[in-house]
């Protein structure tokens, strides 16, 4: 087996044992890099040096016998994290340039632990979208199928990750952007709770729902990778100070005594037949571990994608309104007056649906208009949260679909944003309530592409989620398949 | 129709976007679509229901009065698309 074909769990194997060096398999990872990425276009920029660099550092610092778990593991980051000495663009043109004078709290979480950074993937501008259709540079494709989506708004992530250029990488998910690109590409990504990882130095997009998480082949390097980027940040007032448990410790067999939860409304009109299969044999796997079935209700699902719409672009319009051309990114230095100089440098630096989003965000605030669309999203919002905290009460884990089709082809809904909204309606509910969401591979379609299992879970019980989601994996027990790549 | 055009030509301009005439248009559609469905709130009654601003309870976060180490001033000026080593430089405004 080629290095960059080995999960993080079995690659931390070799290391310690001493059967592989973190310089083979950095130099293996961009070799495959080197050799598929053309057709994936999942990175927007490699760091071969660096990353070479910090492989050999960490390779001294295991000799030394100080290794941490993710010493010397290749990852790739999101290119929405600052990394300072990196350009991080965020997809868009208006920080083309944009060199962070730090690293954001979690890219500094893994230096400590002693990964490596192999640079940084594509994701839709400033993450508004669901297939990476939207980043201003290169569009990544599913390694599965060339031609099709990755999904969004961390596709390059996913995409990285399932065509073995890296074993696993660091996205963020606003409504969907971790879960969903990680079903259409066949492995497993996380949307932590709210508050468990720290968003300092993520390009804020809505801050109320934006969470960092992991995406990786298996379930026990998300848990890996989890443990090692969460906890309490002063840097970041809304990540919450208490103590976390190592997910690890989740990953046994049997799942007796644990309730899993079928929302009714998850498998409404719309639903792919073939991953309304999937899913159902997902439940099946999981009755079998020893769980108890419960059919529960999250009666306000169908008002979701209205609330997110709303509450993500009143955040956005805010948020990006530091885009002025003065401190940092694009300035178009043509005009004479401040009012064209902001006007101006806006127009040409950001592209077409974060000027939709601002737009909505904008009118969604402004004067007469506030009550009626960002308060009365926001009261529904508690509604929505009421909901899952009642199904909560029922059951410890909710099994649902995590996208309603599999991958489709890149173009199909370019046209029509509202249709893409919708694609967004299984996942947007978890960033809405603030609990923890993860997608793990159900199986495949007839036609060649991944179709994912959604798990969701309360507040701060990623440690169920993680439970589930293992037995979902070893239950389902799916024979290896690599993509063509083709 | 939930939204005209000199409504969106208002909001740009509180947003600071220029739209040319064909974007006008299109986003002019594309907003009216939006909010059209977003509408579908107004089936709710939400009499009573507090706004929410958390998915649980957090107070306020503060951190000791201590001056720590923040950015040199070259670093902080470093992406500047226009500055003059001391501060950044912007059109005329007075």
């Amino acid at each position: 087996m080629n290095p960059y074909e080995l999960t993080i769990a079995q690659a931390i194997g070799q290391l310690a044992a001493g059967s592989l060096s973190s310089r083979e398999l950095t130099q293996s990872c961009l070799e495959r890099t080197k050799a598929v990425d053309d057709k994936v276009k999942a990175f927007l920029v490699v760091t071969p040096e660096l990353a070479l660099a910090q492989a050999d550092e960490a390779d001294m610092i295991r000799a030394r016998g100080d290794a941490q778990p993710l010493c010397g593991i290749p990852l790739s980051i999101k290119d929405l994290l600052c990394t300072k000495g990196i350009v991080t663009t965020c997809g868009s043109r208006m920080l083309e340039h944009f060199v962070p004078p730090y690293d954001a709290t979690v890219v500094e979480k893994l230096k400590g632990q002693g990964a490596v950074i192999l640079g940084k993937v594509a994701m839709d501008e400033f993450a508004m979208g669901s297939t990476s259709e939207n980043c201003a540079f290169r569009v990544p494709e599913n390694p599965w199928k060339l031609g099709f989506v990755s999904g969004g708004s961390s596709g390059g992530s996913a995409a990285s990750v399932a065509a073995l250029e890296c074993p696993g990488s660091l996205g963020s998910d606003t409504g969907g952007s971790i879960r969903q690109p990680a079903s259409l590409c066949g492995i497993v990504g996380i949307k932590p709770t709210y508050g468990l990882v720290s968003r300092y130095g993520l390009v804020a997009f809505a801050s109320s729902l934006d969470q960092i998480g992991p995406l990786t082949r298996d379930v026990t390097d998300c848990a890996l990778m989890l443990n090692a980027i969460c906890g309490y940040d002063p840097k970041d007032s809304t990540s919450v100070r208490q103590e976390v448990p190592d997910f690890s410790s989740s990953l046994t067999k049997g799942l007796q005594g644990m309730r899993v939860g079928v929302p009714r409304e998850y498998f409404g009109e719309g639903l792919d037949p073939e991953v309304r299969a999937v899913v159902t044999h997902g439940i099946e796997v999981l009755r079998d571990a020893g769980s108890e079935i419960i059919e529960v209700s999250l009666p306000r699902t169908d008002y979701c994608v209205a609330v997110y719409y709303l509450i993500a672009t009143a955040e956005a319009s805010s948020n990006l309104a530091r885009y002025d051309g003065v401190s940092y990114g694009f300035r178009d230095m043509e005009v004479k007056t401040l009012m064209e100089m902001y006007k101006e440098t806006r127009s040409q630096g950001f592209g077409a649906e974060v000027k939709r989003r601002i737009l909505i965000g904008t009118y969604a605030l402004s004067a007469g208009y506030y009550d009626a669309y960002y308060k009365k999203a926001s009261q529904v919002r508690t509604l929505i949260l009421g909901d899952f905290n009642r199904a909560f009460e029922q059951c410890d884990v909710l099994i649902s679909p995590v996208v309603p089709t599999p991958a489709w082809k890149l173009g199909e809904k370019a046209e029509n944003p509202l249709a893409m909204y919708l694609s967004d309606v299984l996942t947007i509910s978890a960033n809405l309530a603030g609990i923890p969401g993860i997608s793990v591979p159900g199986g495949f379609s007839r036609g060649g592409l991944p179709i994912g299992i959604q798990l969701q879970g309360a507040h701060f019980r990623e440690d169920s989620l993680f439970k589930v989601a293992y037995n979902l994996e070893q239950g389902l027990n799916l024979p290896p398949q690599r993509p063509g790549i083709a | 129709m939930k939204i005209t055009k000199e409504e969106v030509e208002r909001v740009a301009h509180l947003a600071r976007l220029n739209l040319s005439v064909q974007e006008l248009e299109t986003m002019t559609g594309q907003l009216d679509t939006i909010l059209s469905y977003v509408a579908k709130l107004d089936e709710l009654d939400t009499t009573g229901v507090q706004a929410m601003t958390h998915a649980f309870s957090v107070s306020n976060a503060f951190r000791e009065d201590r001056v720590t180490d923040s950015l040199a001033r070259q670093e902080a000026l470093a992406n500047g698309p226009c500055q003059n080593g001391e501060a950044f430089v912007v059109p005329r405004i007075i």
